[in-house]
């Protein structure tokens, strides 16, 4: 990461006067947890590279209200919507890439119903679109010939059925794309979905996070590749139970983009 | 004619009984709240013939799927043999559909081993069930009365298939000898290995055995038909109304509330008009059945308790409390304690003070879930126990604010940040300034 970019928000576009081609919602881990935070800068790495014009909407973007809903807070989800799609409206945004499959959810499927319509992708989906478009080349490099397990967000792939675009796009670094036996539509939840990220689990036997972790394990990846940041936490404290931490990296999808051609 | 008498009679009976519980059942699910899902008829139908008819989520598990197919795809066109029992046992003939001559010989021996075929099937269900201990199908909410449900189900298929076989051994050897009325018609091509332990019996024996076990046949179809409403077994029926009004939606996409836009919108949009009428206020999420929709009633009675959603859960396997098979059960056990209910106080509900949440859901199971949709996913004849757990979720903190304390401290980190965590909503684009 040597030469800084520049990121616009909302507010400084339109104040120019112009609209961008796409607004990348960060969502809450992407903007406040550290280890996502390089996530989203390996996506931002992305779009500056095909010159795609893109903003933020810096302090003016607020939980999309997912953890509220999936915990049975339907007020409080709903304020946060309505916030939202008053900011959203305001700029007459047309196109959102999203960095966090629960903010992908949320503002593709239950937003329209209450004002809010977009055209919302997931990041996976745009660098998958990329690199078939041909807008966006990519090597291996580092990732050539290694050991690559992807884990399926939930709310990316059964609650959206969206399996390919990510597996896409590692295929095309030239890995060794290897499946966990529950994958795609049997894909194993990380742990933290349903508001369970910011609650002690109930007593049972195990840790849904290890239990995953440990399935992953098995086929002794060099990676294991994710697209959604709080798997990624899940993911990467399962492998620290396992002292594996050193063996097998937990990485996005956009990172081993960035990574593996030097973004 | 005293024969034709009790068949017609034994007939109206059982079909009249059926309807009547019919009735009640579709009573007891339209105690649900009203959901409009009469959109898209031409998809809704062909979600209901791939998924009911052509049983295409069950392939993702081949063996119970091989076994499966071969005890309903015997079950179904077995009917057709049924029909012409119908026929003989109202105008007293002897294989009446005979005349079709080489397609019928042809038809009695192709169901003779789709019967085998059924027998098997149930045969292989029973050990899995009782020998081998397959994990869903012996875990504790399956103990007692489901359990001895399912034995009874298959014993039941076993014994109607069995029948057959020995009314069709015994009616190749009478027709062998040339008695009266059993004119030569079929093919026994499994039977035919059972005629020999008949062979040494009297004719009048011979009519005996075939006429007891053409009546424990048809006897045992109308006993069946009217098991169903009381079953789990209930799912040959209710599957292709669960399928046909299945959620057509992204699985990710929770309805929104609209008894909550109504106080939450206008505070954006003073044009806006409430859309519930103010006079009949909504309990915000459901604490008993009355507050689920009819779809998620059906849901409930349409389940056959496969477990295949439990054993895809996150949090079960993970030794958990939540099972979302027990989720539909509890369902379907307090819908049908309310029928009674409204039974026995001449038509109307009298407060039992039970609740489906707390009575037979508790709070533990609920928030253990996930939202993760593999249940939802899992199910072959698209039942949704997720939509339940999010709406008793949503009674527990907008009813009774009783949420775990994590959670209350992540909604007032929303409320006051718009982020989970306790950041200051200055700091959210920090990391611009961090590359």
């Amino acid at each position: 990461m040597d030469n800084t970019i520049q990121i616009k928000t909302m507010a400084e576009l339109a104040a120019s006067g112009e609209q961008p081609d796409v607004l990348f919602w960060v969502g809450c881990a992407g903007s406040f947890d550290d280890r996502a935070k390089k996530i989203t800068r390996a996506i931002v790495r992305i779009l500056d590279h095909v010159k795609i014009k893109f903003a933020i909407l810096g302090m003016e973007e607020s939980c999309t209200g997912d953890p509220a809903k999936r915990a049975g807070n339907e007020f409080l989800f709903q304020m946060q919507a309505m916030q939202n799609i008053t900011t959203l409206n305001n700029y007459n945004i047309k196109k959102i890439v999203t960095g966090c499959p629960h903010c992908f959810n949320t503002i593709k499927n239950e937003y329209p119903s209450l004002g809010g319509s977009y055209e919302v992708i997931h990041h996976t989906q745009l660098v998958q679109q990329l690199i078939s478009e041909g807008k966006l080349t990519v090597q291996g490099g580092a990732f050539k010939g290694k050991k690559i397990v992807y884990h399926d967000p939930c709310y990316l792939g059964r609650a959206n059925d969206v399996y390919e675009a990510p597996r896409d796009v590692i295929k095309s670094l030239d890995a060794d794309l290897s499946e966990m036996k529950r994958s795609r539509e049997k894909g194993l939840c990380c742990g933290a979905g349903g508001a369970q990220m910011f609650k002690e689990a109930e007593k049972g036997t195990k840790e849904v996070n290890v239990e995953r972790a440990e399935e992953a394990l098995a086929e002794t990846p060099d990676v294991i590749a994710v697209g959604c940041p709080f798997c990624n936490t899940m993911m990467t404290d399962g492998v620290k139970h396992f002292n594996k931490e050193q063996q097998t990296k937990v990485l996005d999808v956009a990172e081993l983009v960035v990574q593996a051609n030097n973004l | 004619m005293i024969s034709t008498i009790v068949f017609v009679l034994l007939a109206t009976a059982s079909t009249s009984f059926f309807i009547w519980n019919i009735k009640k059942v579709r009573r007891n699910i339209l105690l649900g709240k009203e959901v409009d899902l009469s959109d898209n008829p031409s998809k809704r139908l062909n979600t209901m013939l791939r998924v009911a008819f052509g049983q295409t989520k069950m392939a993702a598990r081949p063996v119970p799927f091989i076994l499966h197919l071969f005890v309903y795809v015997g079950f179904v066109l077995i009917n057709i043999e049924v029909m012409e029992m119908l026929v003989d046992g109202l105008f007293h003939t002897h294989r009446a559909f005979s005349f079709l001559g080489s397609f019928y010989n042809f038809l009695i021996g192709f169901f003779e081993i789709l019967a085998f075929l059924v027998t098997f099937g149930c045969a292989v269900f029973l050990i899995r069930r009782n020998a081998v201990h397959v994990k869903r199908l012996v875990m504790k909410e399956l103990n007692g009365w489901p359990k001895m449900d399912a034995n009874i189900i298959l014993c039941s298929e076993i014994i109607l298939m069995s029948a057959l076989f020995i009314m069709n051994a015994c009616d190749q050897t009478l027709q062998a000898r040339g008695a009266e009325h059993y004119i030569k018609a079929g093919s026994f091509p499994i039977s035919q290995f059972i005629a020999p332990f008949f062979s040494g019996m009297s004719n009048g024996s011979l009519e005996f055995i075939e006429r007891f076990c053409w009546w424990l046949h048809i006897i045992g179809i109308f006993g069946f038909l009217n098991y169903l409403p009381y079953s789990k077994h209930f799912h040959i029926l209710l599957a292709f109304p669960n399928t046909y009004y299945s959620n057509l939606n992204a699985k990710g996409k929770f309805n929104n509330l609209d008894s909550v836009t109504d106080v939450v919108k206008p505070n954006f949009d003073p044009s806006y008009q409430p859309t519930s009428d103010p006079n009949n206020p909504q309990r915000f999420g459901a604490k008993d059945v009355f507050d689920l929709t009819w779809k998620q009633l059906l849901d409930s009675y349409t389940c056959t308790e496969c477990g295949r959603c439990t054993s895809s859960c996150p949090q079960n396997i993970t030794g958990k409390l939540l099972s979302p098979r027990k989720i539909m059960m509890d369902t379907r056990d307090r819908l049908t304690e309310v029928g009674k209910n409204i039974d026995a106080n001449g038509g109307t509900f009298v407060d039992d003070g039970k609740s489906l949440l707390g009575d037979y859901i508790t709070a533990e199971e609920i928030w253990a879930c996930n939202t993760c949709n593999a249940c939802v996913q899992e199910c072959p004849v698209n039942i949704d126990p997720l939509s339940i757990i999010v709406d008793l979720r949503r009674y527990l903190i907008m009813e009774q604010s009783a949420a775990p304390t994590e959670l209350n401290g992540m909604f007032t980190n929303l409320e006051n940040n718009g982020a989970p965590w306790q950041f200051s909503p200055a700091d959210r684009a920090n990391w611009v300034n961090e590359q």
